[in-house]
């Protein structure tokens, strides 16, 4: 069973520098519009490409702002 | 049924929640979006988590815009002065060979000011790693030229572009420690994209795995990018990087030879406090009093601002010190500040004494002056205008000659240089002058029982300021006898006021 992956933003943590928007061979990842309480337009996620290889994570300066999850089966 | 698991998530080096961010936001860190510090700091803290190592890591945090990473960096840290990072390292390895020291820098602080600490201890070979951030530009400051900008790179200092007939090449770090002996690894990386980064991920880890083998010296230059201050955006950053840095500021591992070297053994450090304690505060058993004793007159009872001036060489500073000395055997607060450089030889050298049964605020007396002691014109002249109203004065009439005081000041005076020339040296001018001190005390300041105790304290500040030189402190005794004895209240002339 291929494997599942996902990326979730912490949209008061993003300063919107965009690093991450270019480093995903996915694409997953785009610049939002709204602002976030610091007043930078947070990323966005769009589709569900995700692939896990966490580059996004290493090229985002913030050290909170982008959790990579992998969905796993339960042992039964 | 299924569930999650984080696979890259927020490291445990850092802290949970940044509390010492001054401000409201405790979550983000103070750098500016798309900063390649955070990379680097984000790099660091995982390798700190992986490698168990938080409980021994020492991150010396320089000047600049990283001056802050002990607010995110869940380990030992400290800040120091500009360029001193490897300095203090070398200090730490030293004490605590155990510790995994590491000095993060960045280029003005590794590359300008700081560039022959760095290098020094390159060539010892000092068991930490160096993580230099080079970004081409002063971030910290506003952009300003960098030892290691680009040639023809435009910034506020060159706007023009740095040019190489004026300002030389950029400074390549890499190469130069690599050309030592001692480092065991060096290696020049990039934040710019993902390969990039992973490649850095890896260099931090190599260095850090040398430091705990205690194989030496590692560096990891990174090239990294300050967006604002380039006034670029990620991607444009990225491409700098990838296209002009990394022309000049080739990437590789310049050196790697950790395998090849065995772990440092150098004798440890020797920890004695009590020897440091001995040196810094000697205890003299010389206070004929306990501890709680306290003298009853109520000239006592007030802060005394006191000034001794005089030409370098009378024993100005010795007198000053013996005062505060005999304020700190009697159980007062004392303060001692001495005045002196230039003025060493020739000149004036002053050294003003705070003696307070509170705590002092400031040891400078400038204003105010309870007692001034003067043993040339000069100084007469210099800080008469700084004694108080009613303040005293005691000066060498061999030197010093007044013409005129306030009619409340009390002037007393002994021709201290020429006793002290027929005793067979100068420098007992001050123990006679102190003598001075003593009768103007008696006549008018001390109460029955403490006129005998401030002869007693005296004895014993000598005794205590020229310690192990008997021959010398019977002599400063004997002269401050004489001095007691020979020492007159001076009286206006008379056609003055």
């Amino acid at each position: 069973m291929a494997r599942k992956f996902r990326v979730e933003i912490a949209f008061e943590q993003c300063k919107g520098c965009a690093r991450c928007v270019g480093a995903c061979p996915q694409g997953v990842l785009v610049m939002g519009h709204h602002l976030n309480r610091m007043s930078f337009p947070a990323v966005e996620l769009s589709g569900n490409k995700c692939v896990g290889c966490g580059l996004c994570f290493y090229t985002c300066p913030e050290p909170g702002a982008l959790t990579i999850f992998e969905e796993v089966e339960d042992a039964k | 049924m299924s569930t999650e698991k984080i696979i890259h998530g927020r490291s445990a080096g850092f802290f949970p929640e940044f509390s010492r961010r001054p401000g409201n936001n405790h979550t983000n860190m103070h750098y500016c979006p798309g900063c390649g510090h955070g990379i680097l700091h984000k790099l660091i803290a995982e390798a700190i988590e992986d490698l168990e190592i938080k409980d021994r890591t020492v991150l010396i945090s320089p000047v600049g815009c990283s001056v802050f990473a002990y607010y995110y960096f869940d380990c030992f840290g400290i800040s120091v002065p500009h360029g001193r990072a490897p300095a203090v390292g070398t200090g730490l390895v030293r004490s605590n060979p155990d510790d995994i020291v590491i000095s993060y820098q960045g280029d003005g602080d590794l590359g300008a000011i700081g560039f022959n600490e760095f290098i020094q201890t390159a060539n010892r070979g000092e068991n930490m790693a160096v993580f230099f951030v080079n970004n081409a530009i002063y971030g910290m400051t506003g952009g300003q030229m960098a030892p290691t900008t680009l040639p023809g790179q435009k910034t506020v200092t060159c706007p023009l572009g740095r040019s190489v007939t004026n300002e030389g090449y950029p400074l390549k770090v890499s190469e130069m420690v690599s050309a030592l002996d001692s480092p065991v690894y060096v290696e020049r990386v990039a934040l710019s994209s993902g390969k990039n980064i992973l490649r850095a991920r890896a260099a931090v880890r190599k260095a850090l795995n040398n430091v705990i083998e205690k194989k030496g010296f590692s560096m990891v230059e990174f090239l990294s990018g300050c967006p604002v201050n380039l006034k670029m955006n990620a991607s444009q950053v990225n491409e700098f990087i990838d296209e002009r840095m990394c022309k000049y500021f080739p990437l590789g591992v310049f050196k790697d030879i950790a395998d090849t070297r065995d772990s440092i053994k150098r004798s440890s450090g020797v920890y004695a406090p009590e020897a440091v304690r001995k040196v810094l505060y000697p205890q003299y058993s010389s206070s004929s009093v306990s501890r709680d004793f306290q003298n009853p007159s109520p000239f006592f009872a007030k802060e005394r601002r006191l000034k001794v001036a005089g030409f370098g060489g009378q024993g100005v500073l010795s007198f000053g010190h013996m005062l505060a000395t005999m304020g700190k055997l009697r159980n007062f607060n004392v303060s001692y500040l001495p005045v002196y450089g230039p003025e060493m030889r020739g000149g004036t050298a002053s050294c003003s004494v705070v003696v307070s049964r509170k705590k002092i605020a400031s040891p400078v007396v400038d204003r105010d002056c309870n007692l001034l002691v003067v043993l040339n014109d000069e100084s007469l002249e210099k800080f008469l205008p700084e004694l108080k109203p009613t303040g005293v004065l005691i000066f060498d009439s061999s030197n010093v000659h007044v013409s005129r005081l306030r009619r409340t000041q009390i002037a007393y005076c002994v021709n201290a240089s020429d006793l002290a020339r027929e005793l067979g040296d100068l420098r007992y001018a001050n123990s006679i002058l102190m003598g001075a001190l003593a009768k103007l005390m008696d006549d008018f300041f001390l109460q029955e029982t403490d006129k005998a105790d401030f002869e007693r304290v005296v004895e014993e500040a000598i005794r205590e300021c020229f310690a192990d030189k008997s021959e010398v402190i019977r002599k400063n005794i004997n002269a401050f006898y004489l001095g007691k004895q020979a020492a007159s209240r001076w009286n206006a002339p008379s056609d003055g006021q």
